[in-house]
């Protein structure tokens, strides 16, 4: 009997532990430290977890550079995580997983109606939902205060050009001898909102490459800056090729009246600057054409290759929830994607009040954006042009092409890259 | 093993003992670039070989499509040329550098100094270093509020903007990568300098040479050998120059210091959609350049070979 029994306990020990697994279902999530991400979703997912008994969804805490260079390679091997928050929101269209039959579709139109195209990358008419915008980031500019107020000029007012607010910049670093009046992130993303506020559509309705005078506008008066000494050379005249580059560290340490960079740093002027100087983060400056920022930010979304489709959709749903969706938000002090959070507002208990009144200002440049913003950040070749930006522009800095040569480079190095997608599709 | 020996013969066994060696290298050498051709010869951004239609030789038109050769400006692909005819001028005045400061080093630190060890262990300490670490602490020094920049203002001089000048920043280049590689060619010159016999200097010493005669005709040629190992070793880094450059310049300003690895990174892995095809094809184009020169590598160590 003892014999039998040994034998048949383990053997059915081994066979529910089988069964168990067979049942039990695991995704991985990808996701960075930043705002929202592995840190601040990690609370509710605790929740999702207890609330789905043999259902488990795993943070994978990885770089933002391995969500940017590392994932796409894994992606098109067939491997990597189940789901991820990603930025490159078009680009990675391809690997998506269409959500529809396991979410609420008509809450995640209602509340991410106007951000979910920017998921189907090549079929932005579709009706796939690809994954649920996390948070938005609006790039803007901050101005230190004390400055100006030491120099005696007057803030430029809401409404003001970026004319305009080159000249206060210069008139307060002459003043106050500080080293540079306007810096500007070496970032194809933050030219962007210079280049559409002055005319240029970057892209158009059928998703070609534009090269016109709103963008030979802009590059022209930047070119200028950065010759007579209104922007440095730092970043887009010293740096070359594709390479992002930012110095943020001259605003903190009060080396630039003007800084043009994104709402992602807001957590860090909070901390590292606090009362050592006034500062504010200003309405976007205004171009001939509009008074637009560019709209960014991430999105979760679930991979085809993964083996528990349900159970990514579930999870997702799961975030979507307005008491989660929230509850996240409020713990990553950023700007929400969800249409009734961005009209009905966030508390955001951890944060100081400058740095709420900064978000309220970012976040009231949202229905200010131009639609060319908002479908150049659809795009599906949105890096190529400003990966082509980018370079391009700094050889015209550097007067190693003309301005007319950099808008024929940025047009060819676009559509090299669209053929080489094309070719994929064939 | 003899049944073996008995089946195929005394001389066919040496085959069956180079059959590991032989596979490694067609698994991991020569696989790789016939794969590298394959590419070169496919287009779109997808990975997968059947998902990537032939394409001929597209993509070598693409690069070589040029109006003038020696104006890259008149290219298709003009940053292929800015990066090749970069890589061209930087290789030659690196390796100089290179070689010439680490040989001096070598000869200086074979002497008999007082702390000697301790001089060793500095010049090699760089090579330990990541090469990103390498790059940002340069950079640290030499932005424009850098430690550089802070030294020449404490003594009253005004600071200057060293990565923004293009000769400038091509000059820092070549320097913070022979600082950062020096030491290791400086280690494999001392031990060719302590393998030269005492008795020659001794001998020359008797005879009254002078220190540039005893260099000229005894330390240079015993240790041509080892120089010719350093040459082809600090050739092969130098045309691998990326990561320190990618960190501290991204090849700019501009394109002044793009390098054609850099070139490669970014149209293969950096730019969005990835051009994997246009990438190959730069490579294996590359890899011509070098099949040149490692033929008149060749055919110089032969002839230094007979002297």
């Amino acid at each position: 009997m003892s014999m039998k029994l040994a034998a048949i306990v383990p053997g059915t020990a081994l066979g529910l532990l089988i069964t168990a697994a067979a049942h039990a279902q695991q995704i991985t999530v990808q996701c960075d430290d930043l705002g929202f991400g592995c840190d601040t979703m990690a609370p509710v997912v605790e929740r999702f977890n207890q609330e789905h008994a043999g259902k488990t969804v795993k943070l994978e805490k990885v770089s933002y550079q391995t969500i940017v260079e590392a994932l796409p390679v894994q992606l098109e091997s067939g491997e990597g995580p189940d789901a991820a928050i990603v930025t490159d929101l078009g680009g990675l269209s391809r690997y998506y997983l269409d959500l529809t039959p396991y979410v609420d579709a008509a809450h995640f139109e209602q509340e991410f109606g106007r951000t979910l195209q920017w998921l189907r990358g090549s079929n932005p008419d579709g009706e796939a939902i690809n994954g649920m915008p996390t948070s938005l980031t609006v790039n803007g500019a901050y101005v230190n205060l004390t400055l100006f107020e030491q120099a005696g000029v007057p803030v430029p007012q809401e409404g003001a050009t970026w004319d305009e607010w080159a000249e206060a910049a210069r008139q307060v670093a002459d003043a106050t001898q500080t080293d540079f009046p306007m810096e500007m992130d070496r970032s194809g993303h933050r030219f962007a909102s210079f280049a559409i506020s002055h005319g240029a559509e970057l892209v158009d309705d059928e998703g070609n490459p534009v090269v016109d005078d709103g963008l030979r506008t802009a590059i022209e008066k930047f070119v200028e800056w950065h010759k007579n000494g209104t922007m440095p050379l730092d970043l887009w005249g010293a740096v070359g090729g594709s390479t992002h580059r930012e110095l943020f560290t001259d605003f903190l340490n009060a080396n630039v009246v003007f800084y043009f960079g994104g709402s992602w740093t807001l957590n860090q002027m909070d901390t590292e600057v606090g009362d050592l100087f006034e500062w504010a983060v200003v309405s976007a400056p205004c171009g001939p054409s509009s008074c637009t920022v560019m709209p960014g930010g991430g999105a979760l979304v679930g991979f085809r290759h993964t083996d528990n489709p349900e159970l990514v959709g579930e999870f997702i749903n799961y975030i979507a929830q307005p008491e989660n969706y929230k509850e996240i938000i409020a713990a990553s002090v950023e700007i929400p994607a969800a249409a009734s959070l961005i009209e009905g507002g966030v508390d955001y208990p951890s944060a100081s009040e400058r740095t709420r009144e900064a978000l309220a200002t970012f976040t009231n440049q949202i229905p200010k954006m131009a639609p060319a913003a908002y479908r150049f950040q659809g795009w599906r070749f949105q890096r190529a042009m400003m990966n082509a930006l980018t370079t391009r522009i700094s050889q015209v800095i550097n007067d190693e092409l003309t301005v007319d040569a950099a808008l024929e480079r940025i047009k060819q190095d676009v559509e090299l890259a669209m053929d080489a997608a094309k070719a994929g599709n064939q | 093993m003899l049944g073996l020996q008995k089946l195929l013969g005394a001389r066919r066994m040496p085959w069956v003992f180079l059959i590991p060696n032989l596979t490694a290298v067609l698994l991991f050498s020569l696989l790789p670039v016939f794969i590298n051709i394959f590419y070169s010869v496919t287009g779109s951004d997808r990975l997968f070989p059947q998902e990537r239609p032939y394409v001929g030789a597209a993509n070598y038109e693409t690069l070589l499509d040029c109006g003038n050769y020696l104006d890259p400006s008149t290219c298709s692909r003009d940053l292929f040329w800015r990066a090749l005819g970069n890589t061209l001028l930087f290789v030659p005045v690196q390796v100089a550098a290179m070689i010439g400061i680490a040989l001096f080093t070598a000869i200086c630190i074979n002497r008999d100094i007082r702390g000697r060890g301790f001089f060793r262990g500095i010049f090699f300490f760089p090579v330990m270093l990541s090469p990103v670490v390498v790059a940002l602490t340069w950079q640290w020094i030499l932005q424009r509020n850098g430690a550089l920049n802070g030294l020449l203002t404490a003594v009253g001089l005004p600071p200057v903007n060293w990565l923004v000048l293009p000769d400038m920043a091509f000059f820092w280049s070549v320097f913070v990568t022979v600082w950062a590689h020096m030491g290791f060619f400086t280690i494999i010159l001392l031990a060719g300098l302590q393998s030269i016999p005492r008795d020659v200097y001794e001998a020359a010493k008797m005879d009254s040479a002078s220190p540039w005669r005893v260099f000229t005709r005894i330390t240079l040629p015993m240790l041509k050998p080892t120089l010719l190992v350093v040459f082809i070793l600090c050739v092969i880094r130098s045309v691998q120059t990326f990561d320190e450059l990618y960190v501290l310049t991204g090849g700019g300003p501009g394109s002044a210091t793009i390098l054609i690895v850099q070139f490669i990174y970014e149209t293969g892995f950096a730019i969005q959609p990835r051009n994997f095809g246009l990438a190959a094809a730069a490579s294996l184009l590359l890899g011509a350049v070098l099949l040149v020169f490692t033929v008149i590598q060749l055919r110089l160590a032969r002839g230094r070979s007979y002297d």
